[in-house]
């Protein structure tokens, strides 16, 4: 069942950029590093060029790339960042781990405004600079401090007195102010490398069925930024995750609550949980349960993996229809690839139950949990002091 | 409700109000002043242009389905200068929202979701009670990232704190030394942060915190929590080589 007209929108003209409701960011930026403003840090080569909402184009860099990790992910659920990490070591791409990196803070800042625009500001342009500083070119996990950091270029660009302000504040720690060509999503990574990571798909996932919930904060916040395909969802939805699942062979199933949010609410998943809870189970898992019966959830955030998976144990009590697994493309993108559900993929940190998706793929579970055993075995016995990317294999 | 609503919202009746007694203790020029502090805000002219009154807001908001909450009131109080209101939804309202700005599909190209986070930063900038009262749980979590610049980190994971999230978080912090060795990625091989953060790089991020004025925010909003924040700075920043008074 399709909650889209597609065929009604395949005669729909592609969007072209000079019919852009807004100011391509890209001119404006060139303009203040021609006054002198700021220093635009250029995405590497070798890109890939995507398109966006309006019909621009977004350069995504293949490697060489400076990762901002996300707290929640590194925190919580920690096979998601593993994962993205595990892709660019099996393609073989330069990369960067940085400790020089600090949250985008913005969690808080949506949580509990115990902030203000020159602090935020200044936050995501000390860590620009950081990037700046190494030659690698910043690649954001978290997709708040995606949607964020581009509101962040939108105050800065828009307004000189925040600027200088800011310019001030990096001047004090003996930094330059640097803006990168491109906002980039890890995501926007997955899906410029999909074709790629399906050439080295090492499972079969045509029975699998996937339902994807976008991450409000990458497509709501400054919308024209996110990559859009006339080909999926007759251009009408990010193509993000989505075109992935397509790529790997697996059904992408659809819903009619696409566009709600999780009901992550920032300070709702710490504070006030019960309408977190209610939201993700009733408004997200159920209706995706009802009407497609997916396999498993696939999400672009930290957020989101995190409420959508966290909210289903207590949601049993109440004999609601849930018990869908959920994780990120990264992972499900890494397992397609032959990764470790546990060593890579960490899928223990995870709640809602995981273990029939993987027997869907076709991965012997307790094999790979008795391999992990012994891992931690060798940390026991302080064979080991930390597992390392040499004992996974890249 | 509806048959107090003004014959021209955003022009005509700027001023006048839909809840007239509420909070009758504080003086409308205190709650004035305060709306001309959210006006003030350099993003506040791009976050409201008018209202259609189509309701595409309130449809798309995960808070109106289980809170009373409104995201067309917001923008439309604002947009009529209701002080009044303006002043009850800065106490009453504004902690509801979910941030996720689906109210953006505004087609007025409104953001209530925004104005929402000026009228947040206001409320805590002036110390509003309600704010207070909204945060008191959430006083360790910006102790973390002010502290630590990570928002939440691996020892947080306990089964008191997380009881609604089953009994995996039972295992998580049985096994979190093991677990966390177990990441091959070596930022991550940490438990009171998301990841290791350099010292340098947090010295950088207290002076962002001072030079921006933050931490009187913090002052305002949690006095306690201001003056723990402060010794850790001072430390840090003491060692770093700088003299500066927080």
């Amino acid at each position: 069942m399709s909650f889209i007209p597609i065929d009604a929108l395949r005669t729909k003209p592609l969007p072209r950029p000079e019919d852009a409701p807004t100011r391509d960011v890209h001119e404006i930026l060139d303009e203040l590093e021609a006054a002198g403003e700021l220093i635009i840090h250029r995405v590497p080569e070798p890109y890939v060029e995507v398109m966006t909402k309006y019909g621009r184009t977004k350069k995504i860099p293949e490697q060489m790339t400076w990762h901002h990790k996300s707290c929640g992910q590194c925190g919580h659920i920690p096979g998601y960042s593993t994962a993205i990490f595990w892709l660019n070591r099996a393609f073989g791409f330069d990369y960067d781990d940085p400790t020089d990196q600090t949250s985008c803070t913005a969690w808080n800042y949506y949580a509990s405004a115990t902030s203000n625009a020159p602090a935020q500001a200044g936050v995501a342009m000390r860590n620009f600079a950081a990037a700046y500083e190494t030659g690698y070119f910043p690649i954001i996990h978290c997709g708040t401090s995606y949607g964020h950091y581009k509101e962040v270029r939108e105050e800065l660009i828009h307004h000189d007195d925040l600027r200088a302000k800011v310019r001030d504040i990096m001047a004090k720690l003996g930094k330059p102010l640097v803006m990168p060509e491109e906002i980039v999503h890890y995501s926007e990574w997955v899906h410029a490398m999909r074709d790629r990571i399906a050439e080295r798909q090492v499972l079969d996932f045509s029975d699998i069925t996937a339902t994807v919930h976008p991450a409000c904060h990458y497509y709501k916040l400054v919308q024209e930024d996110a990559i859009y395909d006339p080909d999926l969802y007759g251009g009408e939805r990010t193509a993000t995750v989505s075109a992935l699942v397509q790529a790997l062979g697996a059904t992408v199933g659809d819903y009619s609550t696409f566009f709600d949010c999780c009901g992550f609410g920032f300070r709702h998943i710490l504070v006030e949980r019960d309408f977190t809870r209610s939201f993700a189970t009733q408004r997200k898992i159920e209706v995706m349960k009802e009407e497609a019966n997916p396999d498993v959830v696939l999400t672009h955030d930290t957020g989101c993996v995190t409420t959508l998976d966290k909210s289903q144990f207590a949601a049993q009590a109440h004999d609601k229809n849930v018990g869908i697994p959920v994780m990120s493309d990264a992972q499900f993108a890494a397992l397609a690839m032959g990764a470790h559900p546990y060593r890579v993929c960490q899928l223990h940190w995870h709640t809602t139950d995981y273990t029939p998706l993987l027997e869907k793929m076709g991965i012997d579970w307790k094999a790979a949990w008795a391999e992990f055993e012994e891992d931690i075995g060798r940390l026991e016995r302080k064979e080991i002091e930390f597992l390392s990317w040499e004992d996974v294999g890249v | 409700m509806s048959s107090a609503a003004p014959a021209a919202l955003f022009t005509a009746d700027r001023g006048a109000t839909l809840s007239p007694h509420s909070y009758p203790d504080v003086s409308y020029e205190e709650k004035l002043r305060l709306w001309d502090e959210v006006k003030a805000d350099i993003r506040f002219p791009t976050y409201l242009y008018g209202c259609y009154e189509c309701g595409i807001c309130v449809a798309a908001c995960p808070s109106a389905r289980f809170y009373d909450f409104s995201p067309r009131k917001i923008a439309q109080a604002a947009g009529r200068e209701d002080v009044e209101l303006i002043f009850e939804q800065m106490n009453d309202d504004v902690w509801n929202c979910s941030q996720c700005f689906s109210c953006n599909r505004c087609p007025r190209e409104n953001s209530p979701g925004g104005l929402i986070t000026i009228l947040r930063e206001v409320a805590v900038n002036n110390g509003l009670a309600s704010s207070k009262e909204a945060l008191e749980g959430y006083s360790r979590i910006v102790y973390k990232i002010m502290t630590t610049g990570t928002q939440v980190s691996p020892d947080m994971l306990q089964a008191d704190a997380f009881p609604d999230w089953g009994p995996g978080v039972v295992d998580v912090s049985d096994n979190l030394d093991l677990w966390r060795r177990a990441l091959p990625p070596e930022t991550l091989h940490t438990t009171s942060m998301s990841w290791h953060v350099g010292k340098e790089t947090l010295t950088e991020l207290y002076l962002i915190w001072h030079y921006s004025g933050v931490m009187d925010m913090i002052a305002e909003i949690d006095e306690g929590l201001h003056m723990i924040i402060i010794d850790v700075m001072e430390e840090t920043l003491e060692d770093a080589g700088y003299d500066i008074e927080l």
